[in-house]
């Protein structure tokens, strides 16, 4: 088991798709802002640590998960498991139970290791002086994601249009936008392309493109696309969901507080 | 030492967390529901073992390099006064980091497929790669045009959710008239834009620039540069294969 080869690979390709960016900011700075650049050391070895970190990242999920997750999301829409042995005549949707539960965890699963949403979490728990957890955010946006991997494989397998979910998500985050508290509006929105990165891609796409090709009646050039688009949508519902619960949390208890303290105030400014 | 032993356990401990929920996931699935053995145990835990450095390197360095990076050049920019070149900038960040971005790649070489198997494109090599060019490009662009405008809404203070939802309009608009095989591509190419290392630059850029302005609340007005770079390309994806498919 030779791992030195794939490790200097990715770590030089994950170089390779970086340097391009940094490249562009030192020139920009050096061109445009003429400054420089205070703790030069301080930032190559910040960015040599995130070349590795992410490179690491990568040979190690490429070699442990990726191939596990995308084994079961063929294993789990093969016929054979999904019918144990019965008539593949009797296609059903709700034959596909384990498949929606599989899709509701890996969903969650890869969205809590997403090193994306943990940076976005860490900057928004900074920017909110500590009002908004890091995990807290986090939960949240993993269930939305996990809700939706989940209706986004119910969606290919039962053959609905693809349009009509995501009408029906921009209908509820616009009425959700109306009454969620005003800080959090923006970083909800946000959360939405932050999940959908360099874990949770790969293995959502795998999932929906082996549903599209064992399903009866499914074309994985048409339908196995969407997948990624829901995973995107639902974090925004949810985050806002949630923010909206602790809002409606925080009235009840300071009424309940109003009452029983004749006018106390309350001082909590948590928002998740 | 001990000092520096007690932050490095920390880190590790902490992506550790981040990690468990993936691994249980796929333990419990494939121990009691595909009930199959393991092969290669001993090439698993290697490779979550270094999952788990990588992870928590990638942390250590988002700290040290990525957020000052993003937050001194708004900072800089800001102080600088130029708008110019503080959108030249914006526009040029959201356009490089996009055009090289694997994920894109890999999506762009899909949509080509579909464009030749629905008869879109001459089903050869070289319209494939045309197409996949040009979808590259356009994506990079409208991610490009997403940070420009967002920026420009930091600057003057615009309304996020109504420009959010103008968005969705033209999503909505796009989707009736698209040619249906492009679409769930194009829906899909909003979420594989933004990527681990544009992602916190692009923060740190928007908070950066929010807090060095006066009257911009940091929470409010910081956000939301990531949420215009995953809805733009979905409208300019529809644009590109309504074209594509009516020259």
């Amino acid at each position: 088991m030779d791992m030195t080869g794939p490790m200097v690979t990715t770590i030089l390709s994950t170089a390779l798709d970086v340097l391009p960016i940094l490249l562009f900011i030192f020139l920009f700075q050096l061109f445009v802002i003429r400054q420089p650049i205070r703790n030069l050391r301080r930032l190559f070895a910040g960015i040599a640590f995130t070349i590795l970190g992410l490179g690491l990242f990568l040979v190690g999920l490429e070699q442990a998960l990726f191939p596990l997750g995308r084994l079961m999301a063929q294993q789990l829409t093969d016929p054979e498991f999904l019918m144990s042995g019965a008539a593949a005549l009797d296609f059903h949707w709700t034959n596909y139970k384990w498949v929606y539960v599989f899709a509701f965890c890996i969903g969650f699963a890869t969205t809590i290791a997403e090193p994306a949403l943990l940076a976005v979490a860490m900057k928004a728990n900074e920017t909110s002086g500590g009002a908004i957890h890091v995990w807290g955010l986090r939960v949240a946006v993993a269930i939305g994601a996990a809700t939706g991997v989940s209706l986004g494989c119910f969606r290919i397998i039962a053959g609905l249009p693809l349009q009509g979910f995501i009408l029906a998500g921009y209908i509820v985050v616009v009425i959700q936008t109306l009454w969620a508290p005003k800080l959090i509006v923006p970083l909800a929105y946000d959360s939405g392309g932050v999940t959908t990165s360099t874990v949770t891609v790969p293995l959502v796409a795998a999932l929906g493109l082996g549903l599209a090709e064992t399903v009866p009646g499914r074309s994985p050039l048409l339908d196995g696309f969407g997948l990624v688009a829901f995973t995107c949508l639902f974090p925004i519902i949810s985050v806002l969901a949630y923010a909206q619960l602790s809002a409606l949390r925080e009235r009840f208890a300071s009424r309940r507080n109003t009452e029983a303290r004749n006018g106390a105030e309350s001082t909590s400014k948590e928002v998740i | 030492m001990t000092k520096i032993l007690r932050t490095v356990w920390r880190h590790v401990a902490r992506s550790a967390r981040d990690l468990t929920p993936i691994i249980l996931v796929i333990a419990v699935f494939q121990y009691f529901i595909l009930q199959q053995p393991l092969d290669n145990a001993m090439e698993l835990v290697s490779g979550a073992i270094l999952v788990l450095i990588g992870l928590t390197l990638f942390v250590y360095g988002l700290e040290l390099a990525l957020f000052p990076i993003g937050e001194s050049l708004a900072y800089a920019l800001a102080r600088k006064g130029s708008v110019f070149w503080l959108l030249t900038f914006s526009f040029l960040l959201g356009f490089g980091t996009t055009v090289a971005e694997p994920a894109l790649t890999a999506v762009a070489n899909e949509a080509a497929k579909v464009a030749a198997a629905a008869g879109a494109i001459a089903d050869t090599d070289q319209a494939r790669s045309r197409y996949v060019l040009g979808l590259r490009i356009t994506v990079a662009l409208s991610v490009g045009t997403a940070l420009l405008i967002g920026v420009l809404r930091i600057l003057l203070g615009w309304s996020l959710p109504l420009l959010i939802i103008s968005g969705y309009i033209m999503v909505i608009a796009m989707t009736t008239v698209a040619p249906p095989e492009i679409v769930g591509i194009a829906y899909d190419s909003g979420g594989v834009t933004t990527s681990t290392v544009t992602v916190p630059l692009v923060a740190a850029l928007g908070v950066g620039l929010a807090s060095s302005l006066r009257d911009r609340n940091p929470m409010t007005d910081g956000f939301g540069l990531i949420a215009f770079a995953s809805l733009t390309p979905m409208i300019f994806v529809m644009a590109y294969g309504s074209i594509v498919t009516w020259i």
